[in-house]
């Protein structure tokens, strides 16, 4: 039953509004204008090649196994499901006193960090620790971009240690999956935040929390708050939301803080919190970069606190059992209030753990292993 | 040298021909159109035309030949060969370079470069302002006075409006026409594609259609309040072509042009962070396409333009945002103003009149066109070879094309350029 109130898109699925090329649109005809002076020759027409552009496939093999994971846009449902029924297994190894399985034993993983970040370079590499991988860390922000060195010679000489798998954090959108297809074939790719443009496995952890508490996907009201317009969550989210059937997905923030066309991705757009969380059954309120509270996005923190942060009076407007997700790290008192991250609708610790096993599970699928048996 | 080329389909639209006819050219001219004028002689070299159009050369009039300064990426000589190769007897080249083509020194040093190559010509657009820098006025005169074309600030924005107005009234006192970049300077600032679902979609930082249309829109007050000749390189936005057909209706000196491969592409494109599709301005969505196409098939742009930028490899070596927009469009660019023409897009004479006589007018050119007594520079198209844009084919150092790997057809056979055969595919 839908706790929801407003408008349900009759179709929730994920349908681009065009084809993904327009490269193919002006085929040329077999008779063409150019050739009415001329008497016709009886040789075929050329056809163009099919497009350069093969956005998904390289997320898939041949098997339609995930080789990289780079992005949740157009991947199919199953194969989210799988993941979350993975990382599920996972738990369980979190829970042991020995919290190892040895499924990744002798693979080599890199986190390839180009911007700052703790709490998912550190699960990252606590998943990786508990598949039995051996794990580097190398925060190239401070170290050989400084020097000059392009992203293709950091990753050409990343590669020539033998390295089996990288996990990218990049400023640009689409630096992991221009790494994917220069790395070698046996190589594989998982993308830890690119730009505006994707955090998979945030999204994925984020499901698998939303799967804990609330399991039925497919009539949840979920309502994404605040800097659309910045955030690779969202995004991912976004999509992970409508692939896995949820019928209501609202984003709701100032015109500033959401992108043009987000109603092409099948949200509705909401600039009234009170109106956007009414009754919804999850609410994910985003980070508001601290560069981004006085700007000419923002007039202050202190003004979309007032008008957009999440405060207990609010969130009664919301369903009952709603619970309260953050990515974080959270500010408190910009976009939330402490009242609210540390009360009891708030589950973003679990969160955090939750994001261990569900890189498990990525990174095991990802190397071809199998999840252990329940 | 007295040639004839033979049998071919003569397309010139300045005279409005359109038939089978022999081309007959003595010294740098065309001699004759049809019969073979009293006097000629036995031509010395005699090329068949039949099956093919022959028509006035194309003009490129905005094309980055990366020389002096990134000759890593391209030279003038590289590039000349390539334009001949693609059907082009003169490129424009921009001020763009290091050092930039703001004294007399640089467009002669050009000119040195070209000397000897056997290619197009080039002929150079001086900066607007100094060093490009939008604060002090460029030494116009000079640059006039060694032969530059026009005058543009190549895609750096003047952000003062003050000194817009004050070049395009310098250079207007001077005759001169400026080349304008329409881009607001904030808006899309930090953008490299197209702002809109889709840029939501890729993560890409946008670009709106503002941000054209604002920049347009001051630059025409301006033109309107100079008196000035001014040309828009490269238009992107539907929007675009209403501000100017009003500016023309209002009587201003003013003319468009708009690059092939957005004609062909679009935003969709950049779907997957493609870099080869990453271009200034950038592509945009398909209503833009097509209202583009109609434009230029009706005349309301004037110009066709290869909008060449070619580039290493490192270059475009890395993700969207990171690598260096530009596409290398003279070698591509033939098929795919045919490939507009079989799909009924724009007519033939119409395409021609596009890339050679309208840019010849406003260079104030005695070439684009076959009247007799024009300069000999001349295009041989076969508009039915089938060939592969590929390392071997394409003749621009630059390699950084989104159709690179495609199959093509139609193909440049012969260039000449003034009465001189400097590409020819049959030898």
């Amino acid at each position: 039953m839908l706790n929801c109130s407003g408008p349900i898109p009759c179709d929730s699925s994920f349908a681009p509004p065009e084809p993904d090329s327009s490269r193919n649109r002006c085929r040329p005809p077999a008779h063409g204008a150019v050739e009415t002076l001329f008497p016709d020759h009886p040789d075929t027409p050329p056809g163009r090649g099919d497009s350069l552009l093969m956005h998904t496939d390289i997320q898939l093999d041949e098997r339609g196994q995930l080789r990289h994971f780079l992005s949740v846009e157009q991947l199919p449902r199953e194969l989210l499901v799988a993941i979350l029924d993975n990382a599920e297994r996972f738990t369980v190894v979190g829970e042991r006193a020995v919290k190892k399985v040895p499924l990744a034993r002798g693979k080599t993983v890199v986190n390839l960090f180009f911007e700052p970040s703790t709490r998912t370079r550190t699960t990252f590499e606590l998943a990786a620790k508990r598949l039995s991988a051996d794990v580097m860390n190398l925060n190239i922000e401070a170290s050989a971009t400084r020097k000059g060195e392009s992203l293709a010679d950091t990753l050409r000489t990343l590669e020539a240690m033998n390295t089996d798998m990288f996990v990218v954090r990049h400023q640009d959108s689409g630096a992991p999956e221009f790494i994917a297809r220069q790395v070698a074939p046996d190589v594989s790719v998982i993308n830890a935040g690119d730009g505006r443009h994707a955090h998979p496995t945030q999204a994925m952890l984020d499901m698998f929390t939303i799967r804990r508490h609330k399991p039925a996907f497919d009539t949840l009201c979920v309502a994404i708050v605040g800097d659309i317009a910045h955030s690779r969550v969202a995004r991912s989210e976004i999509h992970a939301l409508k692939i896995l059937g949820v019928p209501e997905v609202r984003v709701v923030g100032p015109k500033t803080l959401l992108p043009v066309g987000l109603e092409a991705l099948g949200v509705s757009v909401h600039h009234d919190l009170d109106e956007g969380i009414a009754g919804a059954d999850v609410i994910i309120m985003l980070r508001l970069q601290q560069e981004r509270m006085q700007s000419a996005l923002l007039p202050s923190g202190h003004e979309y606190f007032h008008t957009y942060g999440l405060t207990p009076a609010r969130l009664r407007r919301a369903a009952r059992d709603a619970i309260v997700m953050h990515p974080g790290p959270i500010n408190r008192g910009v976009e939330i209030d402490s009242a609210v991250a540390d009360g009891s609708q708030s589950v973003i610790l679990q969160q955090v753990t939750h994001g261990i096993a569900v890189r498990m599970a990525v990174m095991s699928m990802v190397l071809g292993s199998h999840a252990p048996g329940p | 040298m007295k040639i004839r080329l033979r049998g071919g389909r003569l397309i010139d639209p300045a005279t409005g021909t359109d038939t089978i006819a022999d081309l007959w050219i003595d010294g740098d001219r065309i001699a004759a159109v049809g019969r073979k004028p009293a006097g000629f002689g036995a031509p010395a070299r005699d090329i068949d035309a039949r099956e093919r159009v022959v028509c006035p050369g194309f003009i490129e009039i905005g094309a980055r030949l990366r020389e002096p300064g990134a000759e890593h990426k391209a030279s003038i000589a590289s590039e000349l060969v390539a334009a001949a190769a693609g059907g082009f007897t003169t490129v424009c080249c921009t001020p763009d370079t290091s050092p930039v083509i703001d004294t007399p020194a640089v467009v002669e040093l050009i000119n040195q470069r070209a000397r000897g190559v056997r290619g197009a010509r080039v002929r150079a657009l001086g900066a607007l302002t100094h060093g490009l820098g939008g604060e002090v006025l460029a030494e116009m005169h000079a640059l006039k006075a060694i032969g530059c074309v026009g005058v543009t600030n190549a895609g750096r924005a003047i952000r003062d409006t003050n000194v817009l107005k004050n070049a395009l009234a310098y250079a207007s006192t001077l005759g001169l026409t400026v080349f304008l970049d329409a881009e607001d300077p904030w808006l899309g600032a930090q953008g490299v594609m197209h702002e809109g679902a889709r840029s939501t979609r890729t993560g890409l930082p946008g670009i709106p259609g503002a941000a054209e249309l604002i920049g347009l829109a001051r630059d025409l007050v301006l033109v309107a309040e100079t008196g000035a000749r001014a040309h828009f390189r490269t238009l992107s936005c539907a929007g675009s072509v209403k501000y100017i057909r009003d500016a023309r209706k209002a009587g201003l000196a003013v003319s468009a042009d708009v690059g092939i491969a957005h004609l062909h592409l679009t935003d969709a494109d950049v779907a997957a962070h493609d870099a080869a599709c990453h271009v200034r301005p950038p592509l945009r969505a398909t209503r833009d396409r097509d209202a583009l196409r109609r434009a230029l098939a009706r005349g309301h742009l004037d110009m066709l333009s290869a909008h060449h930028e070619p580039h290493d490899a490192d270059a475009k070596a890395a993700p969207f945002a990171a690598s260096a927009p530009g596409i290398s469009g003279l070698d591509s660019f033939l098929p795919l103003m045919l490939e507009l023409v079989d799909a009924g897009a724009i007519d033939l004479g119409r395409a021609i009149a596009a890339c050679a006589l309208a840019p010849a007018r406003l260079l104030d050119l005695d070439s684009g066109t076959l009247a007799v007594g024009a300069v000999a520079d001349v295009t041989v198209f076969d508009p039915r070879h089938d060939w592969t844009l590929d390392a071997t084919s394409m003749r621009s150092r630059g390699h950084n094309s989104p159709f690179f790997g495609q199959r093509l057809r139609g193909r440049v056979t012969q260039t000449l350029v003034g009465g001189r055969l400097v590409h020819d595919l049959d030898a």
